[in-house]
C-alpha cells in the first residue's frame, strides 16, 4: 500500500507514453506511433476519433494486451515494457478498469459476479476493495451509486437494459479503485438523456475512487464534460508504408 | 479453480450443447465398455465350455480338432478309441472318473451323443456349474433321451416327446434308425455350451440302434426289436473320446504322456482348459476388430467434442475478450477451454461407466438366459481403467486445440471484438 501510494506520488501522470511505435506482426504495411502522450492524474479525457483511426490498437497498447515494438508506456510509474505477459495481465487487472461500447457482461453469472470478475485476477485491488465491507457488499454499493436498484443485483445478466448493462460495467471498472478507467464508446448505445445520466453517476463515482478516465468517442459534443479533448489523429500517426 | 469455476459456469449457460457432448461420450464410452464386457465374457464363457474335466481322450489327432468334435460337437473323429483302452485307462489310479463319448449320429440337424449317467454329474462349466433338468431325469430306460435346452425349444420337445435318430449326418437317405424310436426323459436347463444342442442317449442304446449297422446301413434281417435289445449285453466295443477326472491336477501331466504314447493303439490327450484358449486365440481376430472399432467410436465422439467447442468458440470470443480486458491471461483462456473439455470427458465417462454397470445389472439375467452368455460383473479391469483415463486424458488434450485457437485469436482481437 505505501508503495502504491508513493508512486501516486512520484508520479502525478497515470498515463506517460512516448516514442512509441506499433506493427501488427505480419503486417508491416501498417504502422502506428505515438510521440507522446500524457495522462494527467484525476483527470478526464476524451479522445475524439472515428473507428479505424488506430482506436482499438491504441487501446490495446494502453492497457498492455498488446505491447509496442520500440518507445515506453508507463501506467501509474511502471513500464510496460518491462512486464512480461503475465506481469501485464496482472497489472492491467490491478490498475485498469475497461468499459466497453457494449457487450461487456459475461452472460452467465450473476451482476455482482460480473462486477466483482476483475478482483480475481487482482489481490491488491482486491484488497482495497473490501477495505470497509466484503466485496459483494463494495459491489452491491457502487450498483447502487449508479444507479442500479438492489432487485438487479441478482438477476441474469441478459434480462438487463442496454443502460444498466452499462452501469454494472462501469461498477466493474471502478470498484476497488483501479488508477485509469479506459472506455471505448460506452454511451454509444444509449440515447441522450441517458447519456447524461449515465456520465453524471461515472464521473460522480470517478471523483470517489480518486481514477482518472480515458473515454473514446466520435461525439464531440460530450467535451464540454471533460477536463479535454484530444483527437486521435492528434496523437497517433498512422503511416501506411505500402 | 477460478478458472475452474468459470468454466462451469460458462457450460452451464451453454447446458444443451454440452449435454449433448457428455451423451456423446457417455454413449462411446458405453460402447467401448459393453464391447469390452461382452468380448471377455464371450471368451470366459467360451473357456468354461467345459471345466472340470482334466483330460479328453481320443484317437490320435491334433488338440484342437479332437476338442472341436469332442466338446463342441463340430466335424468328425478320425478313429475311434477301442472299448478295452478306454477301460485300461479309466482304471488306472490317477483316475477318479471316466466318461465315455460316442458321436456320430443327429436327429433334425442335431448332434446326438451315447455316454453313461455320470455325464450329466461330471459336465462342467463356468468353473463349477453343473447340468441342471428342468424336466425328467437322466436315463431310466434303455430308449430314454436327454436333450438340451435349445433342442428343446427348437424342435418343441417335451418329456415324452418320441424322436427317431438317424444314423451319420443324415445326408443319406433311409439311413435312419425309425425301428427303435427313443422317448424324451429329460430336458437339461440352458447352459450357453454345446451341451444345449445335444441328445443325449446311453452308449447301450447306441449300441443297440446300430446292431445290424456294422456295413454302415441298416441290414433288415440282423436288426432288433426292442425288447429284444432291452435284454441283450450290450456293450460297447468302441467309443469315439472320453472324459477323464483326475484324483490330482499333478497327475495330469504324466497321465497325459501315458496316454499320448499309448502302445495298444494311437492316442491322444488334452487339456481342455489349455486348448480352449488354443481354439479362442484362432477366432481371435473378430476380437481385435471389436477393440478397433470400439476405439474408433471412442474417437469420433472425442472429434465431436472439439467440434462443438471449435463451433462455439466463435461466439465465445467476446466472452474471452471481456476476460482479457479484467485481467485474465491467455493461460486463463486456455485454462478455461481445457477444463471444459476435461469437465465434459470426465463427466462423459463417469456417466459411461455408470450407465454401462446399471445396464449389466439390469440385462444380465435376460442375456444369460438369451445367449447363455455370463457377463461377468466386476469393478473395471485394468486394461478398461486404463483405456477410461486415455478417454480422459486425449479429452483434455483434446481441449488444447481450440484453447490454442481461442489464445490466438484472443491476442488478434485485443480487447475489442469487432462484431
Amino acid at each position: 500500500m505505501t508503495a502504491l501510494a508513493e508512486t501516486r506520488v512520484a508520479a502525478p501522470d497515470v498515463v506517460t507514453a512516448s516514442g512509441v511505435s506499433f506493427a501488427w506482426p505480419g503486417r508491416d504495411a501498417f504502422r502506428l506511433s505515438i510521440d507522446s502522450f500524457v495522462l494527467p492524474a484525476r483527470s478526464r479525457t476524451l479522445l475524439i476519433g472515428p473507428s479505424g483511426s488506430g482506436k482499438s490498437t491504441f487501446l490495446n497498447l494502453l492497457c498492455g494486451i498488446t505491447s509496442p515494438d520500440r518507445g515506453t508506456i508507463r501506467i501509474a510509474g511502471t513500464a510496460l515494457e518491462g512486464l512480461n505477459l503475465a506481469a501485464r495481465d496482472r497489472f492491467r487487472a490491478e490498475h485498469i478498469g475497461v468499459i466497453f461500447q457494449m457487450f461487456n457482461l459475461l452472460p452467465y453469472g450473476s451482476v455482482i459476479d460480473n462486477v466483482v470478475l476483475p478482483l480475481r485476477f487482482a489481490p491488491a485491488r482486491r484488497r482495497r476493495a473490501a477495505l470497509h465491507h466484503p466485496v459483494e457488499a463494495e459491489a452491491a454499493r457502487l450498483l447502487m451509486a449508479l444507479g442500479l436498484p438492489a432487485d438487479r443485483h441478482k438477476v441474469p445478466t441478459a434480462t438487463l437494459s442496454i443502460g444498466q448493462q452499462q452501469r454494472v460495467a462501469a461498477a466493474r471498472a471502478l470498484i476497488g479503485a483501479p488508477d485509469l478507467i479506459v472506455a471505448d464508446e460506452p454511451t454509444s448505445a444509449l440515447d441522450r438523456a441517458h447519456q447524461d445520466r449515465f456520465l453524471d453517476l461515472l464521473f460522480a463515482q470517478l471523483g470517489a475512487a480518486g481514477a482518472s478516465l480515458v473515454m473514446v468517442s466520435h461525439d464531440e459534443s460530450l467535451g464540454a464534460r471533460f477536463d479535454r479533448t484530444v483527437a486521435l489523429s492528434d496523437i497517433i500517426a498512422a503511416e501506411d508504408v505500402a | 479453480m477460478i478458472v475452474f469455476r468459470l468454466a462451469l459456469q460458462s457450460l452451464r449457460n451453454r447446458w444443451l450443447t454440452a449435454l449433448l457432448t457428455v451423451l456423446a461420450i457417455a454413449f462411446s464410452v458405453i460402447l467401448l465398455l459393453g464391447v469390452e464386457k461382452v468380448r471377455t465374457g464371450a471368451k470366459a464363457s467360451f473357456a468354461n465350455t467345459i471345466s472340470g474335466t482334466d483330460l479328453i481322450i481320443g484317437a490320435r489327432s491334433g488338440g484342437i480338432q479332437l476338442l472341436l468334435y469332442s466338446v463342441f460337437r463340430i466335424g468328425n473323429a478320425t478313429n475311434n478309441v477301442t472299448w478295452r483302452s478306454f477301460e485300461d485307462i479309466a482304471n488306472r489310479l490317477e483316475v477318479a472318473w471316466a466318461v465315455p463319448l460316442t458321436l456320430g449320429d443327429t436327429h433334425r440337424g442335431f448332434r446326438v451323443l451315447g455316454t453313461i449317467p455320470a455325464y450329466f454329474e461330471h459336465y462342467k462349466y463356468r468353473r463349477d456349474r453343473g447340468l441342471a433338468f428342468t424336466a425328467g431325469s437322466p436315463f431310466v430306460d434303455l430308449f430314454d433321451a436327454v436333450i438340451g435346452a435349445d433342442v428343446a425349444t427348437e424342435l418343441g420337445y417335451s418329456v415324452g416327446s418320441e424322436l427317431a435318430i438317424t444314423h451319420g449326418s443324415g445326408s443319406l437317405p433311409g439311413a435312419s434308425h425309425d425301428d427303435l424310436p427313443f422317448r424324451v426323459a429329460g430336458v437339461l436347463a440352458k447352459t450357453g455350451t454345446p451341451v444345449d444342442r445335444t441328445i443325449h442317449i446311453s452308449l447301450q442304446a447306441w449300441e443297440a440302434i446300430h446292431v445290424g449297422w456294422e456295413r454302415g446301413m441298416r441290414d433288415a434281417n440282423r436288426t432288433v426289436a426292442p425288447d429284444r435289445a432291452r435284454a441283450m449285453d450290450l456293450r460297447p466295443k468302441a467309443i469315439t473320446a472320453a472324459m477323464l477326472g483326475l484324483k490330482s491336477r499333478l497327475m495330469t501331466f504324466r497321465l497325459q504322456h501315458y496316454v499320448n504314447t499309448y502302445r495298444a493303439e494311437p492316442l491322444s490327450a488334452i487339456l481342455p482348459g489349455v486348448t480352449l484358449y488354443e481354439l479362442w486365440d484362432l477366432v481371435g481376430t473378430a476380437e481385435t476388430a471389436l477393440v478397433v472399432i470400439s476405439g474408433l467410436v471412442v474417437v469420433t465422439a472425442l472429434l465431436g467434442m472439439i467440434t462443438m467447442i471449435l463451433a462455439t468458440l466463435n461466439e465465445r470470443r467476446r466472452e474471452i475478450a471481456i476476460l482479457r480486458a479484467n485481467g485474465a491471461g491467455p493461460t486463463t483462456v486456455v485454462g478455461l477451454l481445457v477444463s471444459e473439455a476435461t469437465i465434459l470427458t470426465f463427466a462423459g465417462t463417469a456417466l459411461g461407466v455408470a450407465i454401462t454397470y446399471l445396464g449389466l445389472f439390469a440385462a444380465r439375467p435376460l442375456i444369460e438366459d438369451a445367449y447363455g452368455l455370463y457377463l461377468d460383473i466386476a469393478p473395471p479391469t485394468p486394461v478398461e481403467l486404463g483405456s477410461l483415463a486415455a478417454i480422459v486424458a486425449a479429452g483434455c488434450l483434446a481441449g488444447l486445440l481450440p484453447a490454442w485457437r481461442a489464445y490466438r485469436l484472443s491476442l488478434a482481437d485485443g480487447m475489442m471484438v469487432r462484431t
